[in-house]
């Protein structure tokens, strides 16, 4: 029986193979990633507000230099306009986005109609996350609904793109076509079990990965060369979270306060022994967007800039890589 | 009981070994269990395990067990009842996000499984719970579904449980009752409940 198990794990997916083409899906983003190009994707803040404009003034700083935007899934268990309806806005402008779906706040039948739905209204990513618990959001007496973990609920997207129908076994009548992301956060602990757990994300159907914010470059080094020695990046595409900071401050209260958040002490006082905070700050991403960049197994960044969105252009520009796409090109 | 049920995880691999016991024991009482019937043991069966693997493991009775693929380290005790944990979200040293007083339940899994036989199953993807089947045995299901997998596959009637077990093949095979296939008879009588 032992030996059964262990074939059972190593043993390739049937689905897989069968359904293994060129591209999984029609996302610029996929096609950009297979062809080697190093991505940029950032994130879009979320409107409090029913305004389509909001949107895209949220968008608008961000589109020069994206090759796609992340629409938050209520992050943080905070309540902001709806992923779903940031998407379709903005796929309908021309726009490539990355739907985030959180296992948060609802269950099995209304993630897989709004996978359809989505899909349906031009949305080729989606990002597969568990999602922060209730308790810290601005609404913590919500029910936390968890049906699905981010998981359960790739393969089971993976399973209406490839094989075409519900986890329930009804068929669809257009299977969606999409490029499978989930996160990783490589900086946290238990930092020996993170590369195994994304090998179980790639097994589940993971086709990118974006991570958390990487702020400890030799942490990352280590996790990506574990990756590199299982061949995972040889599998999967990892974009890696990057962000300015905007003061000493800010950055304790996002350690303390947002979960799966490392800052190293040290990267804290360069920024807290800076005049200008700010700047360091942002002098810190550019810099660690470059040392991302010479990490063999790195396929792109994910710019996460809560409030400083403004920046992003500037720090994408000055960090080379635009530069450096245009000469591959 | 949270001495026991880091107990449980400490000693992972002679639980284990008692569990691989107790699965081959309760397989192979498959023909008496159908004699008598199923749904006639459940309840004292359902009130055994409740109590021992309650004691053992602070089991939530999900009724779909998976220790042996989570390092004998409950996943239903985890706020965000993740089937494949960790989240992003823990904490230095190893603690909860939601409970930071609580060292993570997936953090305690795969240490666990390091210390199994068979520790490698935490690598497949668990299906997400039937919400149908929680209060129920997880023992006498284990046992019904490994029969069945012994038995000629026969089609079961219900394509939802199927496509269910076929998504995810691999927990299906070493974990049938977490993906089960095999008819339940009473399973309409517990959700009317």
């Amino acid at each position: 029986m032992r030996a059964g198990m262990q074939t059972a794990v190593v043993e390739p997916a049937p689905a897989a193979i069968a359904s293994s083409p060129a591209l999984v899906s029609d996302s610029p983003l996929e096609a950009l990633l297979r062809a080697g190009t190093f991505a940029i994707t950032a994130e879009l803040n979320p409107p409090d507000s029913a305004d389509p404009k909001d949107v895209y003034a949220a968008a608008r700083p961000l589109l020069p230099v994206a090759d796609s935007l992340n629409a938050t899934d209520a992050s943080g268990a905070n309540c902001h306009m709806s992923s779903i309806g940031i998407c379709a806005l903005l796929t309908r402008a021309g726009h490539s986005t990355i739907y985030q779906i959180s296992c948060r706040d609802r269950n099995r039948i209304a993630i897989q109609g709004d996978v359809l739905g989505a899909a349906a209204m031009g949305v080729k990513n989606m990002l597969c996350l568990t999602g922060d618990g209730v308790g810290v959001g601005d609404q913590p007496g919500a029910k936390p609904v968890f049906d699905f973990d981010s998981l359960s609920l790739l393969r089971t997207i993976r399973q209406m793109r490839d094989e075409g129908t519900f986890l329930s076994g009804r068929k669809l009548t257009t299977p969606p076509r999409l490029f499978l992301g989930a996160a990783e956060n490589p900086c946290v602990p238990p930092h020996d079990w993170r590369p195994h757990r994304l090998a179980k994300k790639i097994a589940a159907g993971a086709d990118f990965i974006q991570t958390n914010y990487i702020f400890d470059i030799p942490l990352f080094e280590k996790f990506m060369s574990r990756v590199r020695d299982e061949g995972l990046d040889k599998k999967v595409y990892i974009l890696a979270g990057v962000g300015p900071l905007a003061s000493g401050r800010a950055a304790r209260w996002m350690r303390k306060n947002v979960p799966g958040i490392h800052i190293p002490d040290d990267v804290i006082a360069r920024v807290e022994g800076a005049a200008d905070q700010a700047a360091e700050g942002k002098r810190l991403c550019v810099e660690l967007i470059q040392e991302i960049r010479a990490i063999a197994g790195v396929s792109g960044v994910h710019v996460m800039a809560y409030r400083r969105e403004h920046e992003v252009a500037d720090i994408v520009e000055r960090s080379g890589i635009l530069k450096e796409r245009k000469i591959l090109a | 009981m949270l001495y026991l049920r880091n107990l449980a995880n400490r000693r992972a691999r002679q639980f284990e070994w008692l569990y691989q016991c107790l699965e081959s024991v309760l397989a192979a009482m498959d023909p008496l269990f159908a004699r008598v019937g199923y749904s006639r043991i459940e309840r004292p069966v359902a009130f055994v395990e409740r109590n021992v693997k309650g004691l053992l493991f602070d089991c939530k009775m999900c009724g779909q067990c998976v220790l042996s693929s989570t390092g004998m380290s409950c996943p239903m005790n985890c706020p965000k009842q993740l089937r494949n944990g960790p989240c992003g979200g823990v904490r230095p040293g190893g603690y909860c996000e939601v409970k930071p007083e609580m060292r993570c339940v997936w953090a305690l899994a795969w240490e666990g499984a390091a210390r199994m036989t068979s520790g490698r199953r935490i690598d497949v993807v668990l299906p997400p719970v039937d919400r149908r089947l929680e209060g129920s045995s997880s023992w006498l299901r284990a046992s019904r579904e490994r029969a069945e997998q012994n038995r000629a596959r026969k089609a079961s009637g219900e394509r939802g449980r199927l496509t269910l077990a076929r998504t995810f093949w691999e927990a299906r095979r070493i974990e049938p009752s977490s993906a089960p296939e095999a008819p339940e008879s009473d399973l309409d009588r517990r959700s009317a409940r």
